[in-house]
């Protein structure tokens, strides 16, 4: 499709997108062969002694061991796995419903719209941790228990941003000749309404990934991750118990600096996206005659965008 | 003396990768004050750049290569932005297509005809500067106490007839209206024109109009300026364009042109479209589509100047002569 | 002339209410309506191209909205061929036992079916076409909305006809594109081609040259002149410009608030118009001639607007002959020649 090839030129021209695109290629990498970069296996049973336990780094563990003696770059390289699964897994369900909610939402309007927007807007004032923390109390923990947690609370935005790019996209002419073709609704919208606000929805779906990867780590940090599974939010949860008394950096330090690395990679991406393709962001046009108007009787310029449709907030 | 005299005039586009594209090649025209000039031709063939560079608001791409813009005799396109801006509303107004619909929502009217009178070189205080808004809302047609009313509350007629008064703000010499009548319905069609030729009779005004609406230049306009492509195509008093044209190109356009007068009667649309300005033809602009000059060498390799056919019709076209007989 | 007719308009309203707040219910105001269409009827045979004429506000594009089912009307009977459509849109069932008994479908088929039959060409060529199709995904979409063609050969052939057919020559040079790749008059030539594939009986033309440029104009209307010589298509064209509508429909309905004021030949309403309203418009109609410039009758204002119609004849406040007797009645249709009627008390 020519649009996304666009987007992708334009997005390849700017520093910062790339800089993300590149920390997030690193990540990528380190999830996909973990078994081959991982030093140790993180699941393999091993016999401990004492000083191993949260020795520091040495030539054999680059980044020391921890509480349990086990080498924390191999739980380092294998919790990579975790996070990116939550957060591509969880933003693609929640970008889904979101999707779904806001072209029903804005498409049908009337009472469809209502019904659907209010029980939108009861999602977004509930404070999101305390409910999760909730809802993974009642199930359990697990690891899909979690993406899917993630997933039903996170889709809001996203409906709220669809639902009113199709508030104004179905008054536009092409819409009503679709209908006077004879389109049904069904049609209209996967056809004629979606493609428009594709590339928003993806720009905010990447958005999401961070977000989701900070929520598992929040869980897992509160100690309500996947017990099976080595996540960085855990690793933080065990450094925080056990080892901030002896002053083990080595087991702190690395868990934190890559949530904080993988998210601003992807806040990097997601907001080039965003600028790219969010109608509303883009400044003013030269053309404007307001503009035009104050420049000839010799005032500076206004710098104000074109009216654009409302996004929600 | 002509109050406006572009001789002429050459404007080049740089595009993003560099290239030079020419906009504007070769325009010239003379406007007397008081008189009116039409100026003619569908879009991108230029008529809205030729307004632009008279006030040197061409977009920052837009280079004026060649030419002169004489205003009172003074070469606007010598004198620095400083003096410039002394001219602009004062000398040389305009009214903007579609500034109706740029009016700003949450300010009066009257404030912002206000902020029109207020230019940096008019020292007027502000009680004078409500009446003289008012007085200018009377001008166009609007009563004075209706200017405490927001854009939302006036009618589209009342809009423009508001963007109208804002021109005249400075008492400007030349007004240029471009597109003054499009978009708006038959009878505010009509209201606008007559006062238009109303306003240019009173404040003795040369009045430019840039439309692609022969209908209008015939009905308000002593001269008309025809371009195609970005150059002139003919250029003469009223009657002459629209009673004796000799360019292929006006002369098809005309009859492309649906007469009320004469309802039922046929149409002869113009194959093909217009060129566009980075795929220029290398001789005539309008030759591709032009029925003389399909297999004429001239046309397809040189380009025409403008020569002055009878005294104040000047066209452009290799086959002039030929086409006489 | 009634047995011939392929769309019979009889007394249709279309009001739209007006928002009521919260403001308006405590100051007991009552509900009011926007009178868009106020008791309109006409007819159009078969193979004719009638104009519909009016400023904006005047209810022409509602009308051809409610023609082919995209509004509902309020009132009134919209009868295409014999069915009425006002029924379908309201999507109650009227079995009627003609050949193609449209009657018995359901609602969804029957608006399906008269869309085959009935199109409709936009006004603005750069809006109607959407940005993220080909050319020929927007020409073959009717046909796969009405499963018309089954395999690739039959859509191609027919995507090409009707792209040829709307002066795209050749339709293989058009139909990879995107529309922003077009120009403005081709553009609405795809809109056409985009109608014409369904093979219509009748086409609506809500002012499909208003956008384009002059040179352009006259290719377009030439286009719709041929589509009735060459398929015998009914047109109902509504603008608001007379002298386009003069160059090529048969008939003319002139509209003025939500009615219709005078109806008659083309060429007769034209030279001799008899209603107010139409003389001032077609004395305002700019002539390109100088040497033709004529007495322009400007009337003073703008259309009232349609949620508070004016009693008695609706163009009182604003015709420069109106009476005191134009206050209070309604004025109905008078005679003038066979054919041309015009609403005016004065007549």
């Amino acid at each position: 499709m020519d649009q996304f090839k666009k987007i992708w030129q334009t997005f390849i021209s700017k520093p910062m997108a790339v800089v993300g695109a590149l920390m997030l290629l690193v990540v990528l990498i380190m999830a996909l062969f973990a078994p081959w970069l991982a030093p140790y296996d993180p699941q393999e049973h091993i016999d401990v002694s004492i000083s191993d336990i949260l020795a520091p780094p040495d030539a054999e563990h680059l980044l020391g061991r921890d509480d349990a003696g086990k080498d924390v770059l191999s739980s380092l390289i294998f919790g990579a796995r975790v996070s990116l699964i939550v957060g591509f897994v969880s933003s693609f369900f929640s970008m889904f419903i979101g999707t779904t909610v806001g072209l029903a939402a804005g498409y049908y309007g009337g009472r469809v719209s209502n019904v659907l927007m209010r029980f939108t807007d009861f999602l977004m004032v509930i404070p999101d941790l305390p409910l999760m923390l909730v809802i993974i109390s009642v199930w359990g923990r697990g690891l899909w228990k979690i993406i899917l947690v993630i997933s039903i609370l996170y889709w809001t935005y996203t409906a709220r941003l669809v639902r009113s790019q199709v508030l104004s996209i179905k008054e536009r002419q092409f819409v009503l000749r679709a209908r006077a073709l004879g389109a049904s609704n069904f049609r209209i919208i996967i056809r004629h309404i979606l493609p428009q606000v594709l590339p928003l929805i993806i720009a905010q779906a990447v958005l999401d990934i961070s977000s989701s990867i900070i929520a598992e780590s929040t869980l897992s940090f509160l100690g309500l991750g996947d017990p099976m599974l080595v996540s960085w939010g855990m690793m933080l949860n065990f450094a925080f118990e056990r080892a901030v008394s002896r002053m083990a950096w080595w087991f702190l330090l690395p868990p934190g600096f890559a949530i904080v690395w993988v998210s601003l990679a992807i806040i990097l991406i997601g907001n080039a996206l965003e600028e790219i393709v969010n109608p509303r962001l883009k400044t003013h046009h030269l053309f404007n005659p307001r503009n035009m108007v104050s420049l000839l009787m010799g005032k500076p310029p206004l710098v104000e965008p074109e009216p654009t449709p409302e996004v929600g907030t | 003396m002509s109050v406006l005299d572009v001789r002429d005039l050459t404007i080049q586009y740089l595009t993003e990768q560099g290239d030079a594209l020419l906009a504007v090649e070769g325009v010239s025209f003379s406007l007397e004050q008081g008189r009116s000039l039409g100026l003619v031709g569908e879009s991108g063939c230029g008529k809205t750049t030729v307004m632009l560079s008279l006030l040197r608001l061409l977009p920052e791409a837009g280079r004026i290569t060649r030419g002169q813009i004489l205003f009172n005799g003074q070469d606007l396109l010598q004198i620095s932005e400083r003096e410039m801006r002394a001219i602009r509303w004062n000398g040389i107004s305009m009214v903007f297509q579609g500034a109706m619909n740029a009016l700003n929502p949450v300010r009066t009217v009257e404030s912002q005809i206000i902020e029109a009178i207020q230019h940096p070189d008019m020292k007027i205080n502000s009680q004078q500067a409500v009446l003289r808004a008012g007085e200018l809302l009377e001008l166009v047609g609007i009563p004075a106490k209706r200017g405490k009313q927001y854009p939302h509350q006036f009618s589209g007629g009342m809009k423009q007839r508001a963007v109208i008064a804002m021109a005249l703000a400075c008492n400007p010499s030349v007004l240029i209206a471009d597109e003054p009548t499009t978009a708006l319905d038959v009878m505010i069609q009509a209201q606008i024109i007559e006062l238009l030729e109303t306003l240019q009779k009173e404040l003795n005004l040369a009045l430019v109009i840039v439309t692609h609406d022969l209908g209008v230049v015939a009905e308000m306009c002593d001269e008309v300026l025809v371009m195609y492509g970005g150059t002139l195509a003919e250029y003469a008093n009223s009657d002459t364009i629209f009673n004796d044209p000799r360019h292929p190109y006006t002369q098809r356009l005309l009859r492309a042109f649906p007469d009320i007068a004469e309802p039922g009667s046929e149409l002869a649309s113009i194959p093909g479209s217009p060129p566009r300005l980075d795929d220029l033809p290398p001789g005539c602009r309008f030759q591709p589509r032009c029925q003389f000059g399909e297999e004429q060498p001239i046309c397809v390799q040189q380009r025409p100047d403008s020569i002055e056919i009878a005294p104040g019709h000047r066209t452009a076209c290799h086959l002039i002569a030929e086409l006489e007989r | 002339m009634s047995n011939q007719a392929i769309l019979q308009i009889k007394t249709l309203y279309k009001h739209f209410p007006v928002a009521h707040t919260v403001k308006d219910r405590l100051a007991r105001r009552p509900h009011q309506v926007v009178h868009a269409v106020d008791g309109v009827s006409f007819d159009v045979a078969r193979g004719e191209i009638l104009a519909l004429v009016g400023e904006s506000g005047s209810g022409k594009t509602t009308v051809g909205m409610n023609i082919l089912g995209l509004q509902v009307p309020t009132r009134g009977q919209i009868l295409f061929d014999g069915h009425n459509i006002a029924d379908w849109a309201k999507g109650r069932l009227r079995p009627d036992g003609s050949p193609e008994d449209l009657g018995k479908l359901s609602r969804r088929r029957q608006i399906m079916a008269l869309h085959r039959r009935a199109q409709m060409v936009f006004q603005d060529p750069y809006e109607s076409l959407n940005p993220r199709q080909r050319i020929f995904d927007i020409v073959a979409e009717p046909l796969e909305i009405h499963g018309l063609v089954s395999n690739r050969e039959e859509k191609q052939a027919r995507v090409r006809a009707a792209l040829e057919d709307s002066g795209l020559v050749p339709a293989d040079h058009f139909w990879n594109r995107y529309p922003d790749e077009l120009s403005g008059g081709q553009r609405q030539r795809v809109v056409i081609a985009g109608a014409l594939v369904l093979e219509p009986e009748l086409l609506i033309a809500d002012e499909p040259v208003s956008m384009l440029d002059v040179s352009i104009r006259a290719e377009i209307l030439t286009l719709l002149q041929n589509l009735r010589l060459a398929h015998g298509i009914t047109i109902l064209y509504t603008t608001h410009d007379l002298a386009t509508a003069g160059y090529f429909t048969d008939r003319m309905a002139v509209m003025y608030l939500g009615r219709i004021v005078e109806i008659g030949p083309t060429i007769e309403v034209l030279k001799a118009p008899c209603h107010p309203y139409t003389q001032a418009l077609v004395s305002v109609a700019p002539v390109p001639n100088p040497r033709k410039r004529r007495k322009r009758m400007i009337l003073q204002g703008e259309v009232p607007n349609p949620i508070q119609v004016p009693p008695g004849c609706r163009f009182h406040p604003r015709c420069p002959l109106a009476e005191e007797r134009c206050k209070q009645s309604d004025p109905p249709f008078v005679e003038v020649t066979q054919n041309h009627k015009a609403a005016c008390l004065l007549l």
